[in-house]
């Protein structure tokens, strides 16, 4: 018999019940909330009469609409206001453990988690949010769930799964300079498209991925979804540890030398059996720039702008205000957004400053923002001088959030705008009505803020 | 949840693949903390021709006419035809809830994003996944018969064309149980409770860690 993947073992680990239908009863170790997805699961709770199956299995944090500026002013917005108030309110009356907005711990979920050690190798986490792909960058199996499902989870801490069929991609070889883990996972978008994983669990593996750093990999399994999958993950090894150890929620003492054996055996055996595998050479991958309205829709930097013919990509053309053919750094952009939570942990922010120092962000730039993602990597990265940095070139150092990437609060494209943002959506009027984004890393978003355009950032680095 | 029952209801064409979950509800629709009222949002800035803001009243908006579901003849349609990956994007059930407020039952696609199809049975619709073939002919057909019904049967598993064609779907016997009985899932699972509990004692013996209060 074949051995099992790291999927397989994350799950038979968690199963309580299989039906004959292949409907299975999977338990959920940890379920992360938020202010969008969490009202009315609470209040179906509520109406039931339901209590929560373990409170201290959720941890919640308000992060997609809260301001990014003079959060000491509160939520101008009496909408996204009452939406906050209410996840606190729940949270005390259901007594589950909630992060202020003004705690240093509060920031966008997905980087919370890690950052506290709420997100621990081998776990089952669930939040309503479709990136909680992220979290499987610590092999742990991790996915986005329904608001039902959230209610589902808060009353029995299960949910009712089928199985995905187990999909490896493969990278070997090296990343160029310039070259990041986001341009690496938006190729990958590129080759299998938005539905290619759909009905898989993507496991990451071979030697590039192994070399990435755990913000890497959490910004590769952040856009698994973006690929169709509901979940990515990635083998625990001593890199995954090292991150772990010494977290707030980590375990300690006795429990972490026990906990740590247990992880170590979290990955693909040998003669595991994938049901599809995809190769890629790392060595060949440019710098990427989405240009169209699905994140698919990419192309290497330098390369011209799709020639229309089919209906996509003329809607897609047209929504984007191109002409086909032509090249995209012939476009002036309006606003650069480096943040969310695909890209705003502390690496990005360095390396984004790193491109930034010395420089001013270009004229016809109306807006450049930084928003970490969240308190601590604001923190951390204040220690290092890197708010400086962005502020002496131009940019505006925020508040952590969501932001910018789904404009849920305050920041947000206006018609027509063109952003170069380091978020994994650019969909119709994600970042605002009538908005255009393109989807860079944020060394290639920094590089934009400086030239006003986008430009290969590898020939800044060069220079430099 | 209501029962599900068969009906014959008018389609609608949205012709066009990956239709995310920003366009079926933008974003600024989420800041509701009911369930309820999100159908005159639906397909929202495709719709209007103005920008909508949660607490709008609609009716007095200016309407996209070229937008399909805006045309007469497309008016109190039940059935929504559409083209691969809908639903893909965010995770918001706030999708769903739209869909079914505005007065869909059923959809029809080659193929759906996972987390929408999932949360569509929890709403009461019915994501029906057939070939593109089959897809194609069907906007073809909608596209050349003004009042286009089809007949959606749940229990034989089957949509009817006019003409008394009949093409078959496939469907998860768990899923078709729920939506045929209105069943409350939560429910369903808590009678599995000493089960889940057995689980969570063993799970706990092998991994304590997992177990540990989170104190802020
Ligand atoms: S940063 Fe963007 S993608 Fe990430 S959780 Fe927030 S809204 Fe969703």
């Amino acid at each position: 018999m074949a051995g099992k993947t790291l999927y397989d073992k994350l799950w038979d680990a968690h199963l309580v019940h299989a039906d004959d239908n292949g409907n299975s009863l999977l338990y959920i170790d940890r379920q992360l909330v938020h202010e969008v997805t969490s009202p009315q699961a609470f209040e179906g709770l509520r109406m039931a009469n339901r209590t929560p199956w373990r409170t201290s299995a959720n941890l919640a944090v308000a992060d997609h609409n809260i301001p990014t500026e003079n959060r000491d002013q509160g939520i101008a917005d009496p909408v996204s206001a009452l939406q906050v108030e209410t996840l606190v309110e729940n949270c005390k009356s259901f007594d589950v453990p909630y992060i202020p907005m003004d705690d240093v711990r509060q920031g966008i979920v997905h980087v919370v988690g890690p950052e506290q050690g709420a997100t621990l190798p081998g776990m089952t986490i669930v939040c309503g949010d479709s990136h909680t792909a992220t979290h499987g960058a610590l092999g742990a199996l991790a996915f986005g769930i329904g608001t039902s499902e959230v209610e589902h989870v808060l009353a029995t801490q299960c949910l009712i799964q089928k199985k995905s069929k187990n999909m490896l991609i493969k990278v070997d070889g090296q990343l160029q300079m310039g070259v990041t883990a986001k341009d690496l996972v938006l190729a990958i978008i590129k080759k299998i498209g938005t539905a290619g994983g759909t009905g898989h669990t993507i496991e990451f593996g071979g030697s590039m991925i192994e070399s990435l750093s755990m913000e890497g990999r959490m910004t590769v399994c952040n856009m698994a979804i973006e690929a169709g999958a509901r979940a990515g993950l990635i083998a625990v090894d001593d890199k995954t540890i090292e991150y772990v150890k010494g977290r707030p929620f980590s375990p300690k003492g006795e429990l972490w030398t026990q906990a740590v054996q247990y992880w170590k055996a979290l990955k693909s055996d040998e003669d595991a059996e994938f049901d599809s595998v995809i190769e890629l050479d790392a060595d060949s991958i440019n710098p990427q720039i989405t240009w169209g309205t699905s994140p698919e829709m990419g192309m290497d930097v330098g390369d011209a702008i799709p020639t229309s013919g089919k209906n996509g990509i003329d809607n897609a053309l047209d929504y984007m205000g191109l002409s086909d053919g032509g090249s995209l750094s012939d476009y002036k952009l309006d606003k650069v957004f480096i943040g969310s939570c695909t890209n705003s942990r502390i690496e990005d922010l360095r390396a984004a400053a790193e491109v930034v120092k010395g420089n001013r962000v270009a004229e016809n730039i109306k807006l450049a923002m930084v928003v970490p993602g969240s308190g601590e990597v604001k923190d951390q990265a204040e220690a290092e001088g890197l708010d400086r940095v962005f502020e002496d070139a131009g940019f505006e150092w925020r508040e952590p959030g969501c932001s910018m990437c789904l404009a849920m609060n305050a920041d947000r494209l206006e018609p027509g705008e063109r952003c170069a943002s380091t978020s994994n959506r650019n969909f119709e009027g994600r970042q605002g009505q009538g908005g255009r984004t393109h989807l860079v890393s944020p060394i290639m978003a920094a590089a934009a803020a400086i030239h006003g355009h986008f430009v290969d950032v590898r020939e800044m680095l060069e220079a430099a | 949840m209501e029962k599900f029952s068969n009906f014959t209801g008018l389609v609608a064409p949205i012709d066009r693949a990956n239709v995310d979950t920003d366009a079926i509800i933008p974003k600024q629709f989420l800041k509701s903390i009911k369930r309820t009222g999100f159908g005159p949002n639906l397909f929202d800035e495709w719709r209007y021709l103005d920008k909508g803001e949660p607490g709008m009243p609609c009716e007095s908006r200016p309407l996209n006419q070229d937008f399909v579901l805006n045309q007469d003849r497309y008016l109190g349609a039940s059935i929504l035809l559409t083209k691969e990956n809908f639903g893909c994007g965010s995770s918001r059930e706030h999708a769903p809830w739209a869909i079914q407020d505005f007065g869909f039952r059923a959809i029809i696609a080659p193929s759906f994003a996972d987390i929408f199809y999932n949360n569509c049975f929890k709403n009461g619709i019915l994501p029906i996944v057939l070939d593109k073939s089959v897809v194609n002919d069907l906007f073809q057909k909608v596209k050349d018969t003004p009042g286009f019904n089809l007949s959606v049967d749940l229990e034989g598993q089957t949509i009817q064309l006019p003409g008394g064609e009949s093409i078959s779907f496939e469907l998860d016997t768990y899923k078709k149980f729920c939506l045929q009985n209105g069943l409350d899932e939560i429910g369903q699972t808590l009678e599995m409770k000493e089960k889940i509990e057995g689980f969570e004692t063993r799970h706990r013996q092998s991994n304590p860690w997992v177990f540990e209060e989170l104190v802020l």
